[in-house]
């Protein structure tokens, strides 16, 4: 396999929550597959998938990995256009400044703009 | 057009893989060409060579198989979704000391880099099942 020849814009958009199904995790090893081949990245947590971005969860108590920490190895890897649906955090009384990683809070709008503005777009 | 085909679900579970099925068999047939199909999360049952469906229902496995096989595709089953879910090749099987491998003659097991690259050089990604 031979390195991509020109990166594109991938936009992510994870709406799973993260420990009732695989899809959170298989979104997140999406993302940092792209990032490792130096890909442009958008990554935007809506629905559900702000549960992703709780403070403090505690998997193990379900014999889960913590997919908080993960996310937050995503700097090491260089994604830093990392958003959240406002809408989506608010419903679910999440605080966009005590999540478990920085985020940008933004707008159904600002993600249109962003798909439309993207090579690909993966939503699980 | 260069197209890849990301499958997510499993047959028989959604309608997902089938309509993959259907999907990459009519673009082969108005002339596209599938860079690779890629099997992911769920996906990767389609890979399942053991999946057994009672004769008079839709084989996808074989199917997918015999479209591989007749068009010479690039088949991708993401290794780690599908050691997760029992699917090995006699490589992996071997290695982790498990009795079956189940992994079809058609598909090749390999990893998300695979996805990066024909996302690269393919002009369309069709994601289904997500």
């Amino acid at each position: 396999m031979s390195p991509p020849q020109s990166p594109k814009t991938i936009t992510f958009i994870s709406r799973s929550t993260p420990y009732g199904s695989g899809r959170a995790k298989a979104c997140l090893d999406m993302v940092l597959s792209a990032a490792a081949f130096e890909q442009q990245i958008n990554l935007i947590f809506m629905d559900d998938g702000v549960w992703q971005l709780q403070a403090a969860q505690k998997p193990k108590s379900i014999d889960a990995k913590d997919l908080s920490a993960a996310l937050s190895a995503l700097p090491l890897f260089d994604v830093s256009n990392i958003f959240a649906e406002a809408e989506s955090l608010s419903a679910r009384n999440l605080e966009p400044a005590s999540l478990a990683i920085e985020v940008k809070a933004c707008s159904a709008e600002t993600i249109a703009a962003l798909i439309r503005a993207s090579d690909v777009v993966y939503q699980l | 057009m260069k197209l890849t085909v990301l499958v997510y679900s499993a047959p028989y579970s959604s309608e997902a893989a089938y309509s993959a099925y259907r999907f990459t068999a009519s673009a082969l047939a108005a002339g596209h060409e599938i860079y690779r199909l890629f099997f992911y999360y769920d996906g990767v049952h389609n890979s399942n060579t053991s999946s057994t469906p009672p004769q008079d229902e839709f084989d996808l496995v074989e199917a997918w198989s015999k479209l591989i096989k007749t068009h010479k595709l690039d088949a991708i089953s993401c290794v780690s979704s599908a050691l997760r879910r029992g699917v090995l090749d006699p490589q992996e099987a071997e290695r982790y000391e498990k009795q079956a491998a189940s992994l079809g003659a058609q598909f090749v097991l390999s990893g998300l880099g695979q996805l990066v690259d024909a996302n690269a050089k393919s002009d369309r990604v069709m994601s289904f099942g997500a």
